[in-house]
């Protein structure tokens, strides 16, 4: 079992959830990030002070996934998410060890 | 008594208050999230501590019989504005107790344009201490020197003294620009001395929390100006409707030449730069709003919009906190619409002065700088003093932890958001139920 972890630019959620809807995942985890890359931030500016705002808001989509689908899965995200300017996002996989489902106490694939 | 002046005045007074709360939202945008609370309750706070001063003794003194030089009116003349109760009692059509409310607005709202400066470091009581003793000691005499018109009768003879300057210098001040913007602009600059700046000034402390918010409290400030200028003629007449007109274009065209500015210095027109020219223009116009025309009035704003956009980068430059920049917009904007009018003035408009550029030679405009030189050096000298007093008295700062913590939890228990309700706090009702379902598993 493997887990996708998506860092993605909150504009394109929509996106990467009907791509993944395509590809048959069936759950994911969406939550608030804030982060930069090598693109650093921006810079704001208030009444001629400028203010620099490094941690830029992202969003990320957590997926759980068998190792048959893994691929399939990071393409989807990667495809849905992309754009021209940079800040897209980064997409990791790692190993998972376990999985329990809460209701039925399934574990492992049955899990997913 | 002309009841429509008298509905006019009212309503005038109705719209001036309006910008008192309009105020506090326009400075509580600007805050931090974490005191936002604070600065909508030091303006709050004003409108209950002069509000009543003024009908204790405020009203009298800058309108009471004269006791000397236009100094200052008799203190206790009209104590609890009794005298007024009766329908005899009328300015010129109105009658006095509506010149009495409309005119607490404005006590009420310059002491709130100075909390803008002391922004998330003042603590509450010593600063209603303070805006009682300022309102006393500074803004009541400055009004009486300002608005308190010589009584005269039909054949021009001066029955009764008013103040110094609107009668011995004759500087033209309509509605306020030396007793609202430049005292006010000074006591913020004299307080940001005593206090000094935030512990995180200037890294952390520039960015608005709720530009909309901001954007809110300009349109009010707008909107209620309309009763704060053309209220100020106390008739509905000719005068008010000139004021009026003036009052918008102006506006319109200092917002523009903020944004101008901006455009070319850093690269975008700021939301938060049009809501500040607003308000530029605002108290720029304010002074001069019945004696030029509308064209002068576009002039004004168009010199006063970009003169406070760069105003308020000096507090960078020598290093004073003034942190919402009432330094910037209200005095630096209160000196420009006070001394333009020295050369703006035109005698086709209500007030009937030539200023320089319209003929008048530099009479009126050494009339305008004296006046603006005087409530300068008196507001900033006086409010110096009591605010090195309060500092002394009952100490004026917050604590530093206090500072970091946010101004509104540490001074008023409360924070202005909450997001996510219950989310994260634990259930008593299920606690029993999950420790048994834990017992269960590893039995």
């Amino acid at each position: 079992m493997k887990l996708v972890t998506a860092i993605v630019a909150p504009s394109t959620l929509g996106d990467v959830k009907a791509a993944l809807e395509r590809l048959g995942v069936l759950g994911m985890t969406v939550s608030d990030a804030q982060g930069y890359g090598r693109q650093k931030g921006h810079t704001e500016v208030y009444r001629g002070a400028q203010h620099p705002v490094d941690l830029i808001d992202k969003l990320r989509v957590e997926v759980l996934t068998d190792e048959a689908t893994v691929d399939t899965v990071v393409d989807g995200v990667v495809a849905a998410a992309r754009s021209e300017r940079a800040g897209s996002g980064k997409v990791w996989v790692t190993p998972v060890e376990a999985v329990v489902r809460v209701r039925t106490g399934e574990t492992g694939d049955a899990a997913l | 008594m002309n009841s429509g002046d008298t509905a006019w005045v009212l309503v005038s007074a109705a719209l001036v208050m309006l910008m008192t709360p309009g105020l506090a939202f326009f400075y509580g945008g600007m805050v931090r999230s974490r005191g936002v609370l604070n600065m909508l309750m030091m303006s709050l706070g004003s409108m209950g501590v002069v509000g009543v001063l003024w009908v204790l003794i405020g009203y009298s003194t800058a309108f009471g019989s004269d006791v000397g030089l236009g100094l200052l009116g008799s203190p206790t003349e009209f104590f609890g504005l009794s005298p007024l109760l009766s329908g005899e009692q009328l300015s010129d059509t109105v009658p006095t107790m509506a010149f009495a409310a409309f005119q607490a607005m404005f006590a009420i709202l310059t002491v709130s344009l100075i909390s803008g400066a002391v922004a998330d470091r003042a603590r509450f009581g010593p600063w209603l201490l303070f805006a009682g003793l300022w309102a006393v000691v500074v803004y009541f005499p400055v009004a009486h020197w300002v608005f308190a018109f010589d009584e005269t009768d039909n054949a021009g003879a001066v029955l009764a003294q008013g103040g110094w300057i609107a009668n011995r210098l004759a500087a033209v001040d309509f509605a306020g620009g030396t007793a609202v913007h430049i005292n006010a602009g000074a006591a913020a600059l004299a307080l940001v001395l005593v206090l000094g700046k935030r512990a995180d000034w200037p890294q952390e402390t520039g960015k608005p929390h709720n530009l909309p918010l901001v954007v809110l409290g300009a349109g009010l400030l707008w909107f209620g100006w309309f009763g704060f200028n053309a209220g100020s003629a106390l008739a509905a007449d000719t005068t008010a409707a000139v004021v009026l007109m003036n009052t918008l274009v102006a506006t319109g065209a200092s917002m523009l030449g903020w944004l101008v500015v901006e455009r070319i210095r850093d690269g975008h027109a700021t939301t938060l730069g049009a809501a500040s020219g607003i308000v530029a223009g605002l108290v720029a116009i304010t002074p001069a709003c019945s004696s030029v025309t509308p064209i002068g009035a576009i002039a004004i704003g168009a010199v006063t919009g970009p003169l406070c956009a760069l105003a308020i980068s000096l507090k960078y430059r020598f290093g004073y906190d003034d942190s919402l920049d009432v330094v910037g917009v209200h005095l630096v904007g209160g000196l420009a619409g006070t001394v333009l009018v020295g050369l703006f003035a035109s005698s086709a408009a209500p007030e009937e002065v030539d200023g320089l550029f319209y003929g008048g030679g530099v009479d009126q405009l050494w009339r305008q700088v004296v006046g603006a030189i005087a409530v300068f050096v008196y507001s900033f000298v006086l409010s110096l003093l009591l605010a090195w007093l309060v500092r002394a008295t009952t100490g004026f700062r917050i604590r530093p932890d206090d500072e970091k913590e946010g101004v509104d939890e540490t001074q008023h228990a409360e924070t202005a958001y909450h997001f996510g309700d219950g989310r994260g706090s634990a259930s008593a009702f299920r606690a029993p139920d999950v420790a048994r379902a834990l017992e269960r598993t590893h039995s």
